[in-house]
């Protein structure tokens, strides 16, 4: 039996957690078997006559499609250039799928379009091919968006990430999750939380000029910081150890968790870099960071420790420890 | 957050648990806690890295979901067979087992199967979807009923016709009786739950003190209050004067909360209700009452239940009664996962096994 789930395809299987890794590695490394993608990094390299291009795809859907802080397309070309960024490329063109429903608001398709266009502009990158498919009238939730981008390497990621590498975060965690729950509408919140959406490469150019010792980054979206942590030690050798103390979060965002009994660390970013660095450049990425609009807070949040191996633990804020699990299942509506 | 960060702070905790292993000078003690959120906020916090090794904690029946028996499920899932029927349930019961299915299973098969937040969200769905009879799934302890009887008193206001309760409620007190009588497990001493007091007040566990000589400290759930709450369980060990200490005074009132417990009491009456691992224990549930019957999915529907079965490895009736340990259970970590749970204390975030799979370095 695989292990994706013995059942049919549940919500759980994509939001970002153990199911959908199990359904990743089970169903499609199982049948596209090849050493490019077996590598799960967030964009695929692809090396074309010694040039190293960044190659990566994405969809989006979300509810509600505006939201306080962004829109479907604004997260459509900043979610697809991260990807293309945190393997250090300089991402310059993307394409633009749209999966509409019939019956769906013109002046809604046009907002979301302006929104992908200053988006790309902003992001530097141009949309340079397209696809548009109408399905009939409760075959589908509005407007899909799938974007796909290619960027050109410029940096090398070290990856041999060793005990004592520092790990960081560019800011506080959970704003673009609490901004679309409250958008919802559906809890009675009434919270000033905008999406943290945002374009990374920018920050990441300053982050790669300023060190050579920057070893691996992952944008922490779906699943959060505790299914990115989990991914970067599964299967290794060594763990990471965070502080809670340390994890920037906003106190409204830890208000709302507490209300709802989220764990902070599980919720999705849409501007947020984590970056393992070597320990003696630790303090300059922080400094470099903080200097940039989309660093203000960052943060120097855990480190790389011997054991236990591929685990996440968590000192808690009086002291305890803790794992922190790869996520498992959603109780939280679909969000992105 | 300022008022957060006070419940928190490391040196408030570090100090209470020195106090803890000053004054329980090495004896060893068994603590019960009867409520899902105190197993989290003990997991979450690891507070049991603070206390002495003489102290331990375990976990009763305080998890709504996990005491809920597989009967209750199976009738929600045959009301989901229903047409024109949906089903509103809290998001911890879409995933738990019962005989052959889950909520979630259902709703994979195209059942309208919908997580809500509370059952005010459910009034909203039927007041929105007229043709729809609307059922909510109504689990919980005296915390979350008055919220339920609410929902009833409020749609029959509005005249509202689509809208159904499956009455699945049930209450603390009895059940902490259950467990003293059958004598299983030593317990010296109670954390109570401070959701549940906040409604009912101090006074209903009077007996645990008088007749049972049980300590007693209704708790809050940061680490100091569930800390603070252990220290007063010792102290009242050494002065051999057990009694129901109130150790949540911030939130629970003496009588607790008069207006919800009119309320439950108006739109509810008690029964005798199955718990999962306890069996059937004598006025521990809640049934709807006649007045409000036209609002009872039990005498609105039939249903065809499926004959009740259970899993004869899965340990989570003992788990419940604080017999065995998660890690007594064959299925724990390999059968029985977050992502693949036998039983329902796999499945609930406040589940005792979802508690030790999810925090504890105890995977196998």
């Amino acid at each position: 039996m695989n292990t994706y789930g013995n059942q049919r395809i549940s919500l759980a299987h994509g939001s970002g957690g153990k199911l959908t890794h199990d359904l990743i590695k089970d169903c499609f490394l199982a049948r596209f078997k090849n050493p490019i993608l077996s590598e799960l990094t967030d964009s695929a390299i692809l090396n074309l006559k010694g040039i190293n291009l960044a190659f990566t795809t994405d969809s989006y859907v979300i509810r509600p499609l505006f939201f306080p802080g962004g829109d479907i397309g604004k997260l459509a070309v900043y979610g697809t250039v991260n990807d293309l960024a945190v393997v250090g490329a300089k991402p310059l063109y993307i394409s633009c799928g749209y999966l509409i429903e019939e019956g769906f608001n013109s002046v809604s398709l046009d907002e979301i379009t302006q929104s992908i266009g200053d988006a790309a502009r902003n992001a530097g990158v141009l949309v340079v091919t397209g696809d548009t498919k109408v399905v009939e009238h409760g075959k589908g939730d509005g407007i899909f968006i799938n974007t796909s981008g290619i960027g050109v390497c410029y940096y090398q990621l070290l990856q041999d990430i060793e005990v004592g590498d520092k790990v960081l975060i560019n800011g506080p965690i959970g704003d673009h999750e609490i901004a679309i729950i409250s958008a919802r509408g559906e809890l009675g919140l009434d919270v000033k939380i905008e999406s943290d959406c945002a374009p990374l490469a920018d920050l990441i150019s300053h982050v790669l000029t300023a060190s050579g010792k920057i070893k691996f980054m992952r944008d922490p979206t779906r699943g959060g910081l505790a299914t990115t942590l989990n991914e970067i030690v599964t299967s290794k050798d060594l763990g990471i150890l965070i502080e809670e103390k340390a994890i920037p979060i906003r106190e409204e965002v830890r208000a709302v968790c507490s209300l709802l009994g989220f764990d902070p660390l599980y919720l999705a970013n849409e501007g947020k870099v984590v970056i393992i660095v070597g320990c003696e450049d630790a303090s300059l990425v922080v400094d470099t960071m903080c200097a940039h609009s989309l660093g203000r807070d960052a943060q120097v949040i855990g480190e790389v420790v011997e054991s236990p191996k591929g685990r996440v633990c968590l000192r808690t804020e009086i002291g305890g420890t803790r794992i922190v699990d790869m996520p498992v299942g959603t109780l939280l509506p679909r969000i992105c | 957050m300022k008022y957060i960060d006070e419940f928190y702070d490391r040196k408030i905790c570090v100090n209470l648990a020195e106090e803890i292993a000053k004054k329980s000078l090495g004896t060893e003690l068994t603590f019960m806690e009867v409520c899902g959120t105190h197993t989290m906020s003990i997991f979450r916090n690891g507070i049991k890295d603070l206390l002495p090794e003489n102290i331990s904690v375990l976990s009763g029946p305080g998890c709504p979901v996990c005491v809920t028996p597989n009967r209750t499920i199976d009738k929600a899932i045959a009301i989901t067979r229903l047409n024109e029927v949906c089903v509103c349930s809290f998001g911890d019961m879409m995933r738990v087992p019962g005989s052959s299915s889950t909520l979630a299973q259902e709703r994979g098969r195209g059942a309208d199967v919908r997580v809500v937040y509370s059952a005010t969200d459910a009034v909203g769905i039927a007041e929105r979807n007229p043709d729809k009879k609307v059922v909510f799934l109504g689990i919980g302890f005296e915390t979350t009923t008055p919220t339920v009887a609410s929902s009833i008193k409020d749609s029959a206001l509005k005249g509202l016709k689509n809208y159904f309760v499956l009455p699945a409620a049930k209450l603390i007190p009895p059940a902490i009786k259950a467990i003293l009588d059958s004598g299983e497990t030593k317990i010296d001493g109670f954390l109570l739950p401070g959701h549940v007091s906040v409604i009912i007040g101090r006074k209903p566990y009077e007996f645990i003190a008088e007749d049972y000589g049980i300590p007693c400290a209704i708790a809050g759930f940061e680490p100091t209050d569930i800390l603070y709450a252990i220290l007063r369980l010792v102290e009242q060990i050494n002065n051999g004067s057990p009694a129901v200490e109130n150790c949540y005074r911030r939130s629970v009132k003496e009588d607790g909360n008069k207006l919800a417990k009119d309320m439950m009491n108006e739109v509810f009456e008690v029964c005798d209700s199955e718990w999962r691992g306890l069996g059937v224990i004598p006025s521990s549930g809640l049934k709807i009452e006649k007045k409000y019957r036209a609002f009872d999915a039990l005498h609105n529907f039939k249903m065809d239940v499926e004959e009740t079965k259970e899993n004869p490895d899965c340990l989570c009736g003992d788990v419940l009664r604080g017999v065995a340990s998660p890690l007594d259970c064959a299925l724990f970590g390999g059968v029985c996962t977050p992502e693949n749970p036998a039983g329902p204390c796999m499945v609930s975030s406040e589940g005792t096994c979802a508690a030790y799979y999810k925090y504890a370095d105890v995977r196998r």
